[in-house]
């Protein structure tokens, strides 16, 4: 055993001293072979993390939400439809809400204004979320003021700032008094955007849906487990277009490394016969590249995996956010709530570590078996 | 029996490119003893098989025909793995090349032959640098081999042949590459390690060595065949 053990820090070391030797080439081929585990890591680790905080939210939502149509249009909800409602059994709780969207064109970017109805908010102020702190430099006691559709400008204080649990949804919230929302949007009283209902028990929620239709027939039932699919469907849309593009650049790598790896250069060779002609074993060698192709390999995988969760979890992921996110113009500085899963380090080990390992080991099985006769006439 | 012959060939014939149209019998019916802690010197024409021989002495290649004993053992039958473990432990090799690794250190190349047997590190360096200062490369220790001149490669390379302590010593045309004087010092190298009792066998065109005094026996050979044993 300790044998063993000596023997393989003599091949280490001699490993690192062959590494040190092509000092460009092994640099070279560690750089791009980390930006690729870097992006790949990226993707997977933001698309992962974006999925598990979305059904984080939507799990906390509503069972079902009712819109009403009007010539295909969403529209709002009158006076009279939540009595209507309370008569379906199943229904344990409702609430009309009340939100739309706002253009703030002093930073380009929108906002969604809403009128809670668990939050107690003055007149005149407002509790925003932490993408507008940001961005407008708001805090609280601050006034600010925005111009609503009919032109006259409203002014409000910031009363709160929300706290940054789960930015993904309340990052550009805007959160006001019914009265002032009402005022804001001259939505009058009595209607309102949707209905939000909770159904107690799961098995009812269909049931309830083509109910409400019989009762409401101009309305619309949107059920969260079909959000929850849509979302998971365009995540995986997503993911599968960066992949997509990935796959092109997995392909390229491929080939770089084969050449590197697999191409033995004459010098190589040359040094695979000295070594066996002075008594290293065909294993010896194999071993000696084998820790070579790890020690490549692993160092990649360590130094883009972390690159990548740095990149995700602290700097937003701010590469291949367009590509990725896209469905809001406001996140200046998106934070995801950092989440690894093993399953997925695991996959991205296997298909990168792996694979170029094992891309070293083919032409030094070769080279390492010829007879060690052949250095006697170099 | 063992004591007396390190090494005996009996009928051996080595074929390169066997059953090919372009097959070449180098070696044609060798019998040969070498005899333990004697020089021997392979000398003939170039192209007689002076090196094939050599490589079939020193376990780097397995004849075609006949039998090879090595210590009164029959080695001929052995697989690869086991002639790698006898080259190591009982060969040391200088070859006419010196073919040392480029890019490592004097000290560095020297240790690599014991690597397989994992001694600690420590000793080994200690062992390296008792050979170097004993042909005068102390000062040489860590320099990049590609930096030596031709003399201190071979020196090199003769450290390294010793670093598992062989009883055996190869040495392909030891002097080809070296000028009158350098191939004087060699010789002065050699006379001191027949001294310490170790069987030497080379191969060389050059007068200087085969007439020198140091070697023991001198094997001609012609068309790998022997023609001549002094
Ligand atoms: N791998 C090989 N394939 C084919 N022929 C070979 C091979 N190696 C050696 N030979 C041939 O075998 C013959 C003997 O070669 P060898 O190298 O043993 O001669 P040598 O006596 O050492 O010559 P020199 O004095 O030039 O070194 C030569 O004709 C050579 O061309
Ligand atoms: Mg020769």
């Amino acid at each position: 055993m300790r044998i063993w053990i000596e023997k393989q820090k003599h091949l280490i070391d001699f490993t690192l001293a062959s590494l040190a030797r092509r000092k460009a080439k092994n640099l070279g081929l560690l750089a791009i072979y980390t930006l690729l585990v870097f992006v790949l890591a990226s993707v997977a680790l933001y698309t992962h993390a974006l999925r598990v905080e979305a059904q984080k939210v939507l799990a906390g939502s509503p069972e079902i939400v009712l819109q009403r149509l009007i010539a295909g249009r969403h529209d709002l909800i009158p006076p009279g439809y939540l009595e209507k409602i309370g008569r379906i059994r199943g229904v344990q709780k409702m609430e009309g809400r009340l939100w739309g969207y706002y253009y703030d064109s002093v930073v380009k970017a929108n906002y969604t204004f809403m009128a809670p109805r668990d939050m107690k908010i003055e007149r005149g102020e407002i509790v925003v979320g932490p993408a507008l702190e940001r961005s407008r430099g708001l805090a609280a006691g601050n006034g600010i003021s925005f111009r609503a559709y009919t032109g006259e400008l409203h002014t409000f204080i910031v009363a709160d700032v929300l706290p940054e649990t789960s930015e993904l949804v309340s990052a550009d919230l805007v959160l006001m008094n019914e009265e002032d929302f009402r005022a804001f949007f001259k939505i009058p009283e009595g209607y309102y955007n949707d209905i939000a209902m909770n159904v107690a028990n799961p098995q009812e929620v269909r049931n309830v849906a083509i109910k409400l239709l019989t009762t409401l027939p101009d309305s619309r039932p949107i059920l969260r487990d079909e959000v929850l699919r849509t979302y998971a469907s365009i995540f995986d849309w997503r993911e599968g277009l960066m992949l997509a593009l990935l796959s092109a650049a997995i392909l390229a790598f491929g080939i770089f490394a084969w050449e590197k790896a697999a191409g033995l250069s004459a010098e190589e060779k040359r040094e695979i016969g000295i070594l066996k002609a002075i008594g290293w074993e065909t294993n010896d060698v194999i071993k000696m590249k084998f820790w070579e192709g790890l020690l490549i390999s692993l160092t990649a995988f360590l130094v883009g995996y972390v690159a990548a969760y740095l990149h995700v979890f602290y700097f937003g992921a701010s590469l291949f956010e367009p590509v990725l996110k896209g469905w809001a113009v406001l996140y200046p500085r998106f934070s995801l709530p950092p989440h690894i899963d093993g399953l997925q380090i695991a996959t991205l080990f296997f298909f990168t570590v792996v694979p170029y390992t094992a891309a070293v080991l083919v032409p030094i099985w070769r080279a390492a078996t010829t007879d060690p006769d052949t250095v006697m006439r170099s | 029996m063992a004591g007396l012959f390190m090494i005996e060939l009996k009928g051996i014939r080595k074929a390169f490119n066997q059953g090919k149209h372009n097959e070449y019998w180098a070696l044609d019916g060798i019998d040969l003893t070498i005899p333990a802690q004697q020089v021997t010197a392979l000398k003939g024409p170039s192209g007689s098989g002076k090196t094939t021989l050599l490589t079939i002495l020193g376990c780097l290649a397995r004849p075609t025909e006949g039998r090879v004993r090595l210590k009164g053992e029959d080695i001929s039958g052995l697989p690869e793995r086991f002639l790698t473990e006898i080259r190591r432990k009982t060969f040391g090799f200088i070859f006419q090349q010196f073919n040392l690794v480029r890019g490592l250190s004097a000290i560095e190349n020297i240790i690599l032959p014991a690597y397989p047997e994992g001694q600690p590190r420590k000793d080994l360096l200690e062992k390296a640098e008792a050979l170097l200062a004993g042909v005068n490369l102390g000062h040489r220790r860590d320099a990049k081999v590609e930096w030596l001149s031709g003399g201190e490669q071979q020196r090199v390379a003769i450290c390294r042949a010793l670093i598992n302590d062989p009883a055996i010593l190869i040495a392909d045309e030891p002097t080809a590459n070296l000028d009158t004087k350098l191939s004087k010092e060699f010789l002065g190298i050699l006379e001191k390690l027949a001294g310490q009792g170790r069987t030497i066998i080379l191969t060389s065109h050059d007068p200087l060595v085969v007439e020198s005094s140091v070697v023991d026996r001198v094997v001609t050979l012609r068309d790998g065949r022997i023609v001549d044993q002094t």
